[in-house]
């Protein structure tokens, strides 16, 4: 219980922190803060890659793999696609 | 020792993350936070490869392999243009990579001793979320590439059908924390997936950014909620700060579109044409080499660009006409509505993929006031953004929601396709304006023919 509890706490200021962070972003740049931050979701890929290493019943092991994948279609399309949009803001 | 440096790694991958979201906030450091982010990825992810608990990596590696390879070849062959779909494909797949996690930590976990009821719902949370970004993602992205049709699907009673849906949910989870076994995990995934294509199935076109902005939200939560399954506090942060950026974007749409989250999950629009159109009035029509005259004559020039410029792909072209003005010493400015597109900042990457710079794009608070002093504002595709009813009549579905004051400068020319009304089905008062002018035809070839007369007058 304490555990989950400690965990909460992280969490509570994680979103006040997210909610400071993102307050200001011009609204130019709302499509690449999406793909960029949604990018940064992806870290759910260090779940999956201790669960591919480390599962023995086959079911769970499928499961595991396809779930490294998707996790590193998001990781790595989502880096990518904002660096090539970013790559096109420029000033006058 | 070995497991104190992964978590001093997760512990540096959380910092280089909270510095890449602050550095996104600009233009000038954005590249940056994005190259941060994928340091602060990589650095976790090696981390992780030298967990004790990983026994084997050929499956690793074929995940790796796999999601990679598409993962990259998506990035680089996307057009700009479908970049809405894109995102909704991506949200989906880091909501649905969480769910699968948890369910088979869940899984591995259940048949060796008896789980805390808190953790169990963690892992019904997980499965919740994940699940259904993955399926309303997919369905979203449907809808945006046109392989499911824009226009809201909605059935007879769905209200009811979405809260019962809700509460069976709740139910499954309920039961998979009283008894905690695989088949209420199992009945929980697939409810979930029927919940996201409930959820997205009646959001129509329009609303889409919304819809797309709260997706971001929930694949952030989802991982959060992972995190809060596998007891790790990097996926907390990193998921956490996800989840409050899509919900700041999403209140943002929301508001933009006067609507509340709640009235686009729930309450559909745009299904219904207006048939109270405007009989035996007629609109004034301009050509384009009577619109290259004025233009050319023109202080002040603001051009508004709607989905309608993304359909046709008229970006590249918008940004000859706007070198031809600018040749010819005109003040050109783009103005953007919040949720002009299909997504978050959709008009923004158009333009800049176009190669317009970005100071020249003015968001709807600042240009406003400045429409009395524009000569001529150029209409490019938009039509419920610039549509006047929404401040004037009570009786309009598109009635509070802000808009781009357009109405208000000296002339006002519309490139449109037809005089089909926008995506919410109402009549456009704009048009029959005494300083409003229609061009007709495809946003393109317009352009192209009004650059082309600029350069010959």
């Amino acid at each position: 219980m304490t555990e989950v509890l400690f965990a909460l706490f992280i969490f509570m200021l994680a979103a006040f922190l997210g909610f400071e962070l993102i307050s200001k972003v011009p609204p130019t740049l709302h499509t690449p803060l999406m793909s960029g931050s949604n990018a940064i979701s992806g870290i759910t890929l260090i779940g999956a890659l201790i669960a591919a290493g480390s599962e023995e019943n086959p079911l769970a092991i499928i499961l595991a793999t396809l779930a490294v994948a998707l996790a590193m279609i998001n990781v790595v399309g989502g880096f990518l696609v904002t660096d090539r949009m970013l790559k096109m803001f420029r000033r006058k | 020792m070995r497991e104190t440096l992964i978590q001093v790694a997760y512990l540096v991958a959380s910092a280089l993350f909270i510095i890449a979201i602050k550095l996104l906030n600009s233009p000038r450091t954005a590249r940056l936070g994005n190259g941060l982010g994928a340091l602060g990825m990589a650095l976790g992810a090696v981390a992780t490869l030298f967990h004790q608990a990983i026994g084997r990596y050929e499956w690793i590696v074929l995940g790796v392999a796999a999601g990679g390879a598409l993962g990259t070849w998506m990035a680089l062959r996307v057009q700009m243009t479908a970049m809405p779909q894109m995102v909704a494909l991506l949200n989906g797949f880091g909501g649905g990579a969480s769910a699968l996690v948890g369910l088979g930590e869940a899984l591995q976990k259940l048949p060796h001793g008896d789980p805390p009821p808190a953790w169990l719902l963690t892992v019904g949370l997980s499965i919740l979320i994940g699940t259904a970004t993955l399926s309303g993602s997919l369905i979203a992205a449907g809808k945006l590439h046109e392989v499911l049709t824009g226009r809201p699907i909605v059935l007879p009673g769905h209200h009811y059908q979405t809260a019962s849906w809700l509460i069976v949910n709740v139910g499954l989870m309920l039961w998979a924390i009283i008894a905690p076994t695989p088949l209420p995990l199992w009945l929980l995934t697939a409810s979930s997936l029927l919940l996201g294509v409930w959820m997205v199935l009646p959001v129509g076109g329009a609303d889409m950014p919304v819809i797309v902005a709260f997706l971001n939200s929930l694949s952030g939560l989802a991982a959060a909620a992972t995190g809060f399954v596998l007891q790790n506090y990097l996926l907390i942060i990193a998921g956490t700060l996800v989840g409050a950026s899509g919900f700041i974007l999403t209140t943002i749409m929301s508001k933009a579109m006067n609507r509340s989250l709640w009235s686009v999950l729930f309450e559909a629009v745009g299904g219904q044409v207006s048939t109270a159109s405007a009989e035996g009035r007629t609109v004034r029509q301009i050509s384009a080499e009577d619109l290259a005259l004025m233009l050319s004559y023109a202080q002040s020039v603001v051009i508004v660009p709607g989905y309608g410029m993304a359909v046709s792909q008229a970006q590249h072209a918008v940004k000859k006409l706007l070198d031809a003005l600018q040749k010819k010493g005109v003040d050109v400015r783009f103005a953007i509505h919040p949720v002009a597109g299909r997504m978050p900042g959709h008009m923004n990457v158009l333009l800049a993929e176009a190669d317009v710079p970005y100071d020249l794009m003015w968001e709807m608070e600042r240009i406003n006031p400045d429409f009395p002093q524009v000569d001529v504002a150029l209409v490019i595709g938009a039509n419920d953004v610039v549509n006047p009813a929404a401040k004037t009549d009570r009786s309009s579905p598109l009635y509070g929601m802000p808009i781009l004051e357009v109405e208000k400068a000296r002339t006002v020319v519309v490139l449109k396709r037809s005089m089909n009304p926008g995506f919410a089905g109402v009549e456009n008062e704009l048009f029959y304006k005494p300083n409003t002018y229609m061009l007709f035809g495809d946003a393109k070839k317009s352009l192209e023919a009004i650059t082309q007369a600029l350069a010959e007058s």
